[in-house]
């Protein structure tokens, strides 16, 4: 599904990643874990297009998208959330679900403009369809609500929500569980089961190590900009040079 | 929906019925000025209030309207209703191609450029002396005429601006309401949540910025048809200051506000005639006034005054 093949990343004489390689399978969890500075974000915003590496390759479903920017990930299917919640905070939390519908709809400025019929009948789906996703997620109750004022964890799944409007076949998540209380981050290891149970691959940034070894089927633990081990919950746990980079020896 | 379509009705009853308030009087041909004000406030809204991008030059796509219909009809005698939707066009052409290096830049930089941008218009209209007469301005336009019928009264002038103006409040409501005015305004609050759900920030900001543009240069050619006379007085920084003004008192992202924000700041020189020189004073000193205590514009900040202080205390549920 997602192949990133030897990302290399330096910032000024820093390098922040150094050639990283790992791939996705259709239809797993896949998470990324490793101490702060491992460059876990840096590697993802890389392959979601808001960075360029310095060198390297991202290929989605066997195609070329090296580069390529967020718009255009979106629309080959590629999604991602962020780790401080990028809501749109003026906007109704309905509203921030049917901007995720925008690849899924095309009437333009004119059509919208002169009430066009297809585009009043497009403006009805748009609305079903972000229904539908908030539901999904459990905050239809939310649907009017002001983006800005809710609270942190249902912005998080306002966030989901969004991001599956998309419809994407890979869903990036940059540290979901980040802000979350325990019960909260209970309902979120179901929340991205379920998200995988529709198809959806995915691949997930996250400190939360008991929900990684929870729901991930493969790991890749980043170190020091680089790639330290890649296995099975099972591996990395028993792995001793991974214990090593947690317990912060060598 | 149905909302929306009540306020567009009572907006076009209020609108129809004012000229009986003022009987012929003089206040309805600054009437009039409030009709093309709040075209251009709408369209300055739309780039700002919605997409969140400034623009402290629309006085100068204001101004190539104006003086594109003038000189093609007054000087070369096409006819009028030929040249406006033309130079519409030719104005949102030019700002699309302008948009594409411009709107890379943000913030001040951005104010900066497009300022720039509204100087340099504002020089040409001075210095191209064979085609625009310069400073002292081009006069000979002529009235627009529908079916034997000229517009050389305030009373016909009135009626044939503000048709033009409730159009363009109608589209705008619409556009304001539909994906597009939705994915502006996900720009304007995360440009980077917004590009990763596939909207493309960069062409969609170009092509408000053209519309913008082109809203604002249909207003200039009715501004030049119903004065007959123009000079590049009325296209400096100064009104691209007052129209910034306008939108922001009224209410940033929202329509009907640009209408009052136009309503009220052009009315109000007619009220402060012995200040007039200080009228830029007057602006400066509202626009501060209402970013410290209205932020929301008077769409928003009337409406929130009426709950805090109106409403009778204790029966507010205390949502903001």
């Amino acid at each position: 599904m997602l192949e990133v093949a030897g990302i290399t990343q330096i910032f000024g004489g820093v390098t922040a990643l150094e050639d990283v390689s790992f791939v996705a399978k259709k239809g797993d969890i896949t998470g990324v874990i490793g101490p702060n500075g491992a460059g876990k974000t840096t590697l993802f915003n890389i392959v979601s297009g808001i960075y360029k590496q310095t060198s390297g390759s991202v290929h989605l479903e066997g195609k070329q998208v090296t580069g390529l920017p967020p718009e255009r990930l979106a629309r080959l299917g590629m999604v991602r959330t962020f780790q401080n919640i990028e809501l749109f905070g003026s906007m109704t939390v309905m509203e921030n679900v049917m901007v995720g519908m925008h690849t899924k709809s095309s009437s333009g400025i004119l059509a919208c403009s002169f009430l066009m019929p297809w585009s009043i009948g497009e403006e009805r789906r748009i609305r079903d369809g972000a229904m539908k996703w908030l539901d999904f997620v459990g905050i239809t109750g939310e649907a009017d609500v002001t983006a800005g004022n809710l609270p942190f964890g249902k912005g998080r799944l306002l966030e989901i929500a969004r991001a599956l409007a998309v419809e994407p076949r890979l869903i990036l998540m940059d540290e979901p569980a980040a802000g979350l209380n325990s019960q909260e981050t209970l309902a979120l290891a179901s929340l991205i089961q379920r998200i995988r149970a529709l198809g959806i691959t995915v691949v997930l940034v996250e400190h939360d190590m008991e929900l990684v070894m929870d729901i991930c089927d493969r790991i890749v633990v980043l170190n020091l900009g680089r790639k330290l081990a890649e296995g099975t919950p099972r591996e990395i746990q028993e792995n001793p040079e991974v214990i090593a980079a947690y317990l912060g020896e060598g | 929906m149905k909302k929306e379509l009540l306020k567009f009705l009572v907006f076009l009853v209020i609108v129809m019925a004012a000229p009986l308030a003022f009987k012929g009087g003089y206040l309805l041909n600054v009437l009039v000025f409030v009709g093309i004000n709040t075209m251009l406030a709408i369209a300055l809204n739309l780039l700002l209030g919605y997409a969140g991008q400034i623009s402290l030059g629309h006085a100068g796509f204001f101004g190539l309207g104006a003086y594109l219909s003038g000189i093609m009809t007054a000087t070369y005698g096409w006819n009028p209703w030929l040249v406006m939707p033309l130079a519409a066009l030719i104005v949102g052409i030019l700002a699309f191609m302008i948009g594409f290096p411009v709107l890379k830049l943000k913030g001040h930089y951005l104010a900066m450029a497009t300022l720039g941008l509204g100087i340099i218009i504002y020089i040409v209209f001075n210095e191209t002396v064979d085609l625009t007469g310069g400073p002292s301005g081009l006069s000979g336009i002529p009235n627009l005429t529908i079916a034997g019928t000229t517009f050389d009264t305030d009373l016909k002038n009135y009626y044939l601006i503000w048709s033009f103006t409730s159009v363009i409040v109608f589209l705008a409501v619409n556009l304001a309401r539909s994906r597009v005015g939705r994915a502006l305004r996900a720009i304007h609050d995360s440009e980077v949540a917004a590009q990763v759900l596939g909207v493309n920030a960069r062409i969609i900001k170009i092509q408000i910025f053209a519309l913008s543009a082109a809203i604002s240069s249909l207003a200039g050619s009715l501004y030049a048809h119903t004065m007959t006379f123009i000079s590049p007085a009325s296209f400096g920084f100064n009104f691209s200051v007052e129209l910034l003004t306008m939108v922001v008192i009224g209410g940033l992202g929202s329509i009907y506000g640009s209408f009052f924000g136009a309503v009220l700041l052009t009315l109000l020189p007619e009220f402060l005639r012995e200040a007039q020189d200080y009228d830029i004073v007057i602006y400066g000193a509202l626009l501060m006034a209402m970013v410290m205590f209205m932020p929301g514009g008077l769409v928003r900040g009337i409406p929130a005054l009426f709950n805090r202080f109106i409403k009778p205390a204790g029966k507010g549920n205390g949502h903001a």
